[in-house]
């Protein structure tokens, strides 16, 4: 397989609503813009796209990825859409990856979008729990707040996590956003706010959730001889790795844990595995992604992760199944400022020293979650970081990791159902 | 001179929520012919007051749910009638939820486990408030008397 870099990247603010732009015209921006960064790369080099948006009931426009290839005028070239609920950015990136990867593209553009203002939010919600089982799950009143509020009654059943735990992840990520101009909902909170803001299925409240938002994403890879001769700084990618699981949570296996190199059997005695507490599509997925990337320890190894925090509860339990804690420890690993920024004052007291900043750009907590885009727009951002760019991008250097070399990003969907993990590492 | 051919005009019109850019209002509703397939007999179940489980006999494993095919072995599995009663795995109370279902707000969700059986059943939960679930507690399954033919004919009571 040959080597394949990200060379650029663009994104949309992400809003509420941006009516004055459609999906066609959201994608051109996020391209330009990635153009822009890299002007000597001619539009003829391109080879191809890959497009990616998760809801044809949002879009309520089939085919809408033949739509932005045409509006980015990169017809009769090859392209595909690709879909995997709330993973769809990630997998977008990473079939982007593999075509060129496979060598059959020397340059390729992931653009991933997502419409989701043209419904009300609770049509919103309607139409992605049509992501859960239709005859088992949904017409039960399921939706996805309350399918991770189940998972998480069990994960606090089981280990002692807490709301207020959560509630620290949303505090941080929010924080985060401040800094970041493309993100939707940047805010400065405390644990109360998180708390006290209206419940939607317990213990989750409105602020342990991300948001309905509109905007488009976009990367540009090429292969080894391209990157460098069309970009001063690509950034590799190291390691891919994917994971599934059953599309219904009540399936899932009571099992033995899929061990990481840094784990051992005796870590987890009497512990029954994936449950309804952890996801083990998000652990297949990292353990396959470190073995490409040759990464035995993923917390000395990484220097920063952007993951899929769609709910609080959710990114502490990606902590576990990344491996950065032991599974059982991520309330506390949250807790403790394990994944916090260094020199932004969150207003928390937090006992130990920032280990590895995980959402620095504030998630989809606070950026904002238009699906297509969401995967996409984590690569942009870690691609700036190991770019070293964050303060030229976003017009102040805050959020930037100094010496920041690898990086892995975390896309996923369903109940855990497909995830992608992708680790990105400077040149 | 020949005659001007025009479409008639009609009397409807468009709901227009904004003019720049202009925003309208645009319908969508549809009805689908939706089979329930080789599920069916466990829809035929709830009708009897009977919740059926399949079982692989090549490997033992037993799923709360209907599943054709076993996930381990890939075997055609068997029918089983799940036990009546079992324990709240899990829960949450539901304040929101899909546009469909917020006048039944508040609502319980509950997987329930059952004895003997490997995986889990998701269901509703009355008869209790948030404050008082607790994950282990008995509950008992109730069907409705005139069946609809939904995973909701079934939902679950406390039953102590």
């Amino acid at each position: 397989m040959k080597k394949v870099y990200l060379i650029s990247g663009g994104i949309t603010k992400f809003a509420k609503a941006h009516p004055e732009k459609d999906f066609r015209l959201m994608v051109r921006e996020a391209y330009d813009y990635a153009l822009s960064h890299v002007p000597r790369l001619e539009p003829s080099m391109i080879d191809g796209s890959v497009v990616s948006y998760f809801s044809d009931h949002f879009t309520r426009q089939l085919m809408a990825g033949a739509m932005v290839q045409d509006f980015l005028g990169l017809c009769p070239k090859p392209s595909r859409r690709v879909e995997g609920g709330g993973a769809t950015g990630g997998l977008c990136i990473q079939s982007a990856y593999e075509a060129v990867a496979s060598g059959r593209m020397k340059v390729i553009v992931a653009a991933g979008f997502e419409t989701m203002s043209r419904v009300n939010t609770w049509k919103g919600n309607e139409f992605i729990a049509l992501a859960s089982d239709t005859n088992y799950d949904y017409p039960l009143g399921g939706f996805y707040t309350g399918y991770y509020a189940m998972m998480v009654v069990r994960h606090m059943h089981e280990f002692g996590t807490t709301p207020e735990q959560m509630a620290c992840v949303s505090v941080k990520n929010h924080m985060n956003a401040l800094h970041n101009p493309f993100a939707q909902h940047p805010a400065d909170l405390t644990i109360e706010d998180v708390r006290k803001s209206e419940m939607v299925s317990w213990p989750l409240t409105r602020l342990d959730c991300c948001t309905m938002s509109d905007g488009a994403a976009v990367c540009i890879l090429a292969d080894e001889d391209t990157a460098f001769k069309v970009c001063d700084n690509p950034v590799l990618i190291k390691g891919v790795g994917t994971g599934t699981d059953c599309m219904r949570m009540a399936d899932r296996p009571h099992g033995d844990v899929i061990l990481l190199p840094n784990e051992k059997e005796d870590d987890y005695k009497d512990f029954k595995y994936p449950g309804v507490h952890s996801f083990r599509a998000g652990r297949t997925a990292a353990k396959m992604a470190y073995e490409h990337a040759g990464i035995s320890n993923p917390l000395d190894e990484l220097d920063f992760i952007e993951l899929h925090d769609a709910y609080t509860s959710s990114e502490i339990q990606t902590y576990e199944d990344l491996g950065l804690c032991r599974y059982g420890e991520g309330g506390s690993f949250v807790e403790k400022g394990k994944p916090f920024l260094k020199d932004i004052d969150y207003g928390l007291e937090l006992p130990e020293k920032a280990v590895i900043p995980v959402n620095p750009s504030g998630g989809l907590l606070a950026s904002g979650h238009p699906v297509g885009a969401t995967g996409i727009m984590q690569a942009v951002f870690s691609l700036w970081q190991l770019q070293g760019t964050i303060g030229k991008h976003f017009g102040t250097d805050k959020l930037q990791i100094k010496d920041a070399k690898r990086g892995l990003i975390h896309s996923h969907a369903g109940t855990g159902t497909y995830v992608a993990v992708t680790i990105l590492e400077k040149t | 001179m020949s005659k001007k051919i025009k479409i008639p005009e009609t009397e409807e019109g468009t709901i227009l929520f904004n003019t720049d850019p202009v925003i309208i209002k645009n319908h969508y509703e549809m009805d689908y012919i939706h089979s329930y397939a080789q599920d069916s007999p466990f829809f035929i179940g709830l009708t009897k007051g009977v919740l059926l489980g399949s079982e692989c006999k090549e490997c033992g494993y037993k799923y709360a749910t209907p599943r054709m095919h076993c996930m381990y072995c890939g075997k055609e599995t068997a029918w089983f009638e799940l036990p009546e009663t079992g324990k709240i795995h899990t829960w949450t109370t539901c304040y929101y939820g899909g546009e469909a279902f917020l006048k039944e707000t508040p609502y319980n969700l509950i997987l329930v486990e059952f004895d003997g059986v490997d995986t889990l059943f998701q269901s509703r939960l009355i008869g209790i408030k948030e404050d008082e679930i607790k994950i282990g507690m008995d509950v008992k399954a109730q069907f409705l008397r005139n069946s609809k033919f939904k995973i909701t004919d079934v939902y679950f009571a406390p039953s102590s």
